[in-house]
């Protein structure tokens, strides 16, 4: 299997602005084509779209607007994790030699229809995900003692650490009272834990050991993929529990021959404060039942290592966007090109990303 | 449109059982996931148990789960009773226009 890395990206803001999918979709390729040396579009083997648009043929319409001619063009759609299953696709292409570079761009609008599962006939009318998460939230509260202060200090983190990414939906930070304090969706779920589906767009290059100098000094690699599905309904899940984050773990650590110990820092699928201290559990990055004390560590110390972009909460939640931001960031720490997010010189990082109500889980180990 | 659809929109709630290892198939199928044969439909016993809970405003809503498989969202009548995971329910009524509705009564 080929060693396959990421050499390339572009980010767009993430906003309330109710743009056409295709133009979102060129603006995120267009700035991988301006900081990306060496590259034209003849370089580009593959071009693969994620996204929960309704709008068809995606790959082949980025293509054209784009001029690229690529052999394999699709899209990609696996609900909030569209993103992550598409970098797996590229990875797929490129790791069994079928072709040497792809295009990765995800995009989705405010208001996109990916929220909502219309199969899953058990959810009833409660179909929302702030349904599911208020079940979570509920639980964990009484198998944990989960507090709202702690569930409440997930937002103020991520919020906070959102402020110093340029291109996140939030850059207003907020206290514990005030996120405590702030609107009920339900009687367990507060406004502020919750992530903001919003519009925009993020783009990777993928590309070959033999060709990753040629546009990069600095290449990433994806070392470490994992990705289960446990089901499609939500009322098969577990409550307290990631179940298929904790096999997708698994499996990305003993593909990347690492330890979670190793990890320096995280992309984690925080669409409700409670999946953050679900998922650092589930990832094996603290014990169970210590993820609200590892989170609380994390914003008293002011440690950036969990979601230092702000994670969904803090920089909003495209949906098919999305794993591509989180693999960006991780991509530009590793590098040392996170600006004032910078980590202090990490050498391995993961992104966490979930469907469905974690019905599945993909997660990914880069390594610089 | 399956039977489970048509039923629900006459207010029956049915499940699919398969005819071949007499698994439940939940959430709804024409095809059994475990062997992949043929189901029949039969009315699911209207009497479970509340697996989790919390409120929207005035509104109670629940995942209840019957015959130790089948589990639903609905919404909530306590009927003045104390709340609480573990405790029964009974499916009072279903529906289907829009969405499916399903609605518990509380009765212990």
């Amino acid at each position: 299997m080929k060693k396959v890395a990421v050499v390339g990206y572009g980010n767009t803001k993430f906003t309330k602005d109710e743009l056409p999918i295709e133009s979102l979709l060129l603006e995120s390729t267009k700035q991988v084509f301006d900081t990306t040396k060496n590259l034209s579009q003849d370089l580009i083997d593959a071009v693969i779209v994620s996204t929960n648009d309704n709008s068809k043929y995606l790959g082949a319409v980025l293509s054209e607007l784009s001029g690229i001619k690529p052999k394999i063009s699709h899209t990609v759609e696996h609900l909030c994790s569209s993103g992550s299953s598409a970098i797996i696709s590229g990875f797929s292409y490129i790791a069994s030699g079928l072709v040497d570079t792809v295009l990765v761009t995800g995009a989705d609008k405010i208001g996109n229809p990916g929220q909502i599962l219309e199969w899953d006939k058990s959810r009833g009318e409660y179909n929302h995900p702030v349904y599911w998460a208020s079940m979570f939230t509920k639980a964990h509260k009484r198998q944990f003692n989960t507090t709202d202060e702690e569930l409440a200090i997930v937002s103020a983190k991520n919020h906070k650490q959102a402020i110093d990414n340029p291109n996140a939906y939030s850059h207003r930070a907020y206290t514990i009272s005030e996120i405590m304090n702030s609107k009920n969706v339900t009687d367990d779920l507060r406004i502020l834990d919750c992530s903001y589906s919003c519009s925009g767009s993020s783009s990777i290059l993928l590309t070959s050991e033999e060709n990753a100098k040629k546009f990069t000094s600095e290449p990433v690699w994806i070392t470490g993929i994992g990705q289960k599905t446990n089901s499609a309904s939500f009322t098969k899940n577990e409550l307290t529990v990631l179940s298929s984050t904790i096999t997708a773990a698994n499996d990305a650590y003993k593909m990347a021959k690492i330890t979670p110990q190793e990890i320096d820092t995280a992309e984690i699928h925080d669409a409700f404060s409670v999946c953050e201290l679900m998922a650092v559990e589930d990832l094996s990055l603290t014990k169970k039942n210590t993820g609200a004390s590892y989170v609380r560590n994390l914003f008293n110390t002011e440690n950036r290592k969990i979601n230092p972009r702000g994670g969904l909460i803090g920089a909003g939640h495209p949906l098919g966007a999305t794993g591509i931001a989180q693999i960006i960031e991780i991509t530009q720490q590793l590098q040392n090109k996170a600006g004032k997010r910078q980590l202090s010189n990490p050498e391995k990082g993961l992104i966490h990303n979930m469907s469905a109500a974690a019905t599945s889980s993909t997660v990914l180990v880069l390594e610089s | 449109m399956n039977q489970f659809d048509i039923e629900l929109k006459k207010g029956n709630f049915v499940t699919s059982e398969c005819q071949h290892c007499k698994k439940i198939v939940w959430p709804p199928s024409n095809y059994c996931n475990n062997c992949l044969n043929s189901v029949r439909w039969r009315n699911v016993s209207l009497y479970g148990k509340i697996i989790e809970w919390s409120k929207k405003g005035n509104d109670i809503f629940c995942i209840s789960e019957f015959e130790s498989t089948i589990r639903i969202i609905g919404k909530l009548d306590v009927k003045n009773k104390i709340i609480g995971s573990g405790k029964s329910v009974k499916l009072s009524k279903c529906s289907m226009n829009d969405k499916c509705k399903f609605f518990f009564t509380l009765i212990e």
